[in-house]
């Protein structure tokens, strides 16, 4: 099969043009001698089947950065037959090294230079034909957003595939890569030679729409506001997506799959419907929410305004070892921290990004909300829910914080804070419409597997042996609820609580039903019951320690997904375990002490 | 001679020296800060935050600790 590379600098269109060309295609692979994931497809050029594998977008082919290494490693472990270039011509002035620095190593090549309508709403002229004489290898005008050139494009690929010249020579780019070389100079002749630049630029949208939208004081308001909008947008349309989901799901289960499991042994029915069956359905909860986040997400993203908002935020967030793009994931995090933790991808140091990761769980998403709005229902009366309420939001913040500042020094970032602002751009509806569904698809396939044997063994664990009644003191939920007294009893969680807590490990959104089932009580009868076995002292610290603990199964799945790290997963599980105990311990005895 | 992190809103400069380590100073390259050329401040963040630069064709954002390490004449005096 042959091998084509797309490679690109950051904010060329380069994702675009890969998706453009692979359709849904894409897929997530492994490859020799990097260890992130990249994205290829398979396509069929000039007669060949070919891999098109997606690059990271890099600067320079000799920098230090992540990416950078991956695409020198990539191309010193795997032949490739032929390299698409993809500049954004209005910046081909800066972006040419990049070609000449391929061109150097030797490696077929098409040079396509994306964004020409923009560039020619700048002023700029290329000539594409002197240059691609210059260059020696086609050059090609095109749009990736709209398609326009394409065809062309491909057509210039295919040509050079069909000449079947031997790929490239791993060990011979590697040694090519270390030599340094002189293409400063020529690519300054090139660009004289080839290309016109007015002294200014006349397109000034851009400029127009920063004044509003980065203005000194205006700028955070503004900030805040729209991501208020978006937030609103993504949970007020998901929240009746979710439900008719739910309800989907359970009129399945109660139309087809229960009368299947009618006459099969109590166990049987009990694995499959209360484990497989809820863990798949665990799964599918979060698909409205991850397409919808994305959709948002791609919005802002490709819209230029992400990068406006780490000028805004990173003042603040500078202070905590974090930028200002993490900001954006730590406030969807309040949502949901799933799609949250996907999102950090957009994050190129490693460090900085598990730091994010490591603090985005701790902030409260809405399925730990339902939790302590029931809670709070039931112990506390109405003048006091809202204060409540806002101090659980405060101390999410809070720990937050205290856990970016205390692991700021573990995950140092290493990369310095330079970006590029892109102008604005309307981001076209294939292009949002396919982010959704390849980052749900991801999800589907990554943590899938995990969630639903997760989900078994909580119905294991609560459902044996099996002559107790289910979640009650005498499952081996309720042994090991048992076995954690010690532990939980300085913080006022009985055993009851301690096994909804072993529920609320699978999704916090079960939890109410875990009680439910472990008094046997449901609705306002449980919550009265609750009133006069637990005081407000004890809720709290439980409400507290949901809080802070593992946030869901399917955040765990993602954390180890997304860090392919187990060890990273569990430091965040072990501290994010630890620091509940601590905060619940201070406040339940504190608490206790000061005579409540 | 001045440095980047000191210029204010609106001013003008040349670029007349870059010191960095090798790391910072392909980053800065590949974004178009070289000797010679010229720049302009379009804005600067509150307390001390982020600096939004115009290079030829490219916006670019910087901390100021990485300003700090670009050298300019000023035009703008």
């Amino acid at each position: 099969m042959k091998r084509i590379a797309l490679l690109g600098m950051p904010n060329t269109g380069k994702s675009t043009l890969f998706n453009r060309i692979s359709g849904a295609s894409a897929r997530v692979g492994n490859w020799p001698g990097i260890t992130v994931d990249l994205m290829s497809a398979k396509i069929l050029i000039g007669g060949h089947i070919a891999a098109l594998i997606d690059l990271p977008g890099i600067y320079d082919l000799h920098g230090f950065s992540e990416d950078e290494q991956v695409v020198r490693h990539f191309l010193s472990n795997n032949a490739v037959d032929l390299v698409i270039v993809l500049l954004n011509s209005s910046q081909i002035d800066r972006q040419l090294s990049l070609v000449l620095q391929i061109k150097k190593l030797n490696i077929p090549a098409v040079l396509a230079l994306n964004m020409s309508d923009e560039a020619k709403q700048s002023g700029i002229t290329i000539d594409a034909d002197s240059l691609a004489l210059s260059l020696k290898m086609p050059v090609l005008q095109m749009s990736a957003k709209y398609g326009d050139g394409l065809p062309k494009a491909l057509e210039a690929a295919a040509n050079i595939i069909n000449l079947n010249v031997p790929a490239s020579n791993p060990q011979l780019i590697s040694q090519l890569l270390q030599e340094d070389n002189q293409i400063e100079q020529e690519m300054q002749s090139l660009i004289q030679h080839c290309v016109q630049i007015p002294t200014t630029l006349t397109n000034n949208t851009t400029d127009k729409i920063d004044e509003i939208l980065l203005h000194k004081w205006l700028g955070l308001p503004l900030f805040f506001f729209a991501m208020y909008v978006l937030f609103q947008f993504i949970f007020t349309v998901g929240k009746p997506l979710q439900d008719g989901l739910a309800w989907l799901l359970q009129l399945f289960r109660n139309n087809a799959l229960e009368p299947i499991f009618a006459n099969s042994p109590h166990w049987l029915s009990g694995l499959m419907l209360d484990g497989v069956y809820t863990g798949v359905a665990t799964v599918a909860a979060f698909v409205p929410i991850i397409v919808l986040f994305f959709l948002v997400m791609s919005m802002v993203e490709d819209s230029g305004y992400l990068s406006r908002a780490a000028f805004l935020m990173d003042a603040l967030m500078a202070k905590m070892g974090l930028d200002g793009r993490g900001f954006v994931m730590m406030l969807m995090g309040f949502g949901c921290n799933v799609p949250a933790l996907m999102g950090t991808r957009i994050m190129r140091s490693r460090p900085m990004r598990l730091l994010t990761m490591l603090v985005i769980p701790l902030s409260l998403c809405s399925a730990r909300l339902q939790v302590f709005i029931f809670m709070i229902t039931a112990l506390f009366t109405s003048q006091q829910a809202p204060l409540v309420l806002f101090a659980l939001y405060v101390t999410s913040f809070l720990t937050m914080f205290l856990t970016a500042l205390l692991f700021q020094g573990q995950f140092k970032n290493a990369e310095p804070f330079i970006l590029e602002l892109p102008p604005y751009r309307f981001p076209t509806l294939r292009q949002i419409v396919l982010r959704g569904w390849l980052e749900v698809k991801h999800f589907l396939v990554r943590a899938s597997k995990f969630i639903v044997i997760g989900v078994i063994m909580v119905w294991a664990l609560t459902n044996f042996p099996s002559n107790v009644p289910p979640a009650s003191i005498g499952t081996f939920a309720g042994q090991i609820g048992a076995l954690f007294a010690p532990i939980l009893d300085p913080l006022g969680i009985n055993n009851q609580l301690a096994i909804a807590l072993i529920f609320g490990f699978v999704a916090k959104e079960i939890v109410i039903g875990a009680l439910a089932v472990i008094y046997g009580l449901q609705g306002d009868a449980l919550m009265s019951q609750m009133a006069t076995q637990i005081d407000w002292v004890q809720a709290m610290s439980f409400m507290l320690f949901a809080l802070i603990y593992t946030p869901c199964l399917s955040t765990i799945a993602t954390l180890k997904n997304e860090s392919k790290s187990s060890a990273f997963m569990w430091l965040s599980i072990a501290w994010s375990l630890g620091l509940a105990w601590l905060v619940s311990f201070f406040f339940y005895q504190g608490a206790r002490w000061l005579g409540f | 001679m001045q440095l980047l992190s000191q210029l204010k809103k609106g001013e003008h400069a040349v670029i007349s020296g870059i010191e960095a380590e090798e790391y910072l100073f392909h980053r800065l390259s590949a974004l178009g800060f070289r000797v010679g050329k010229s720049l302009s401040i379009i804005r600067r963040a509150n307390f001390n935050g982020p600096i939004h630069v115009r290079l030829g064709t490219t916006d670019v954002i910087l901390r100021s600790a990485e300003a700090a390490r670009i050298h300019i004449n000023n035009l703008s005096d």
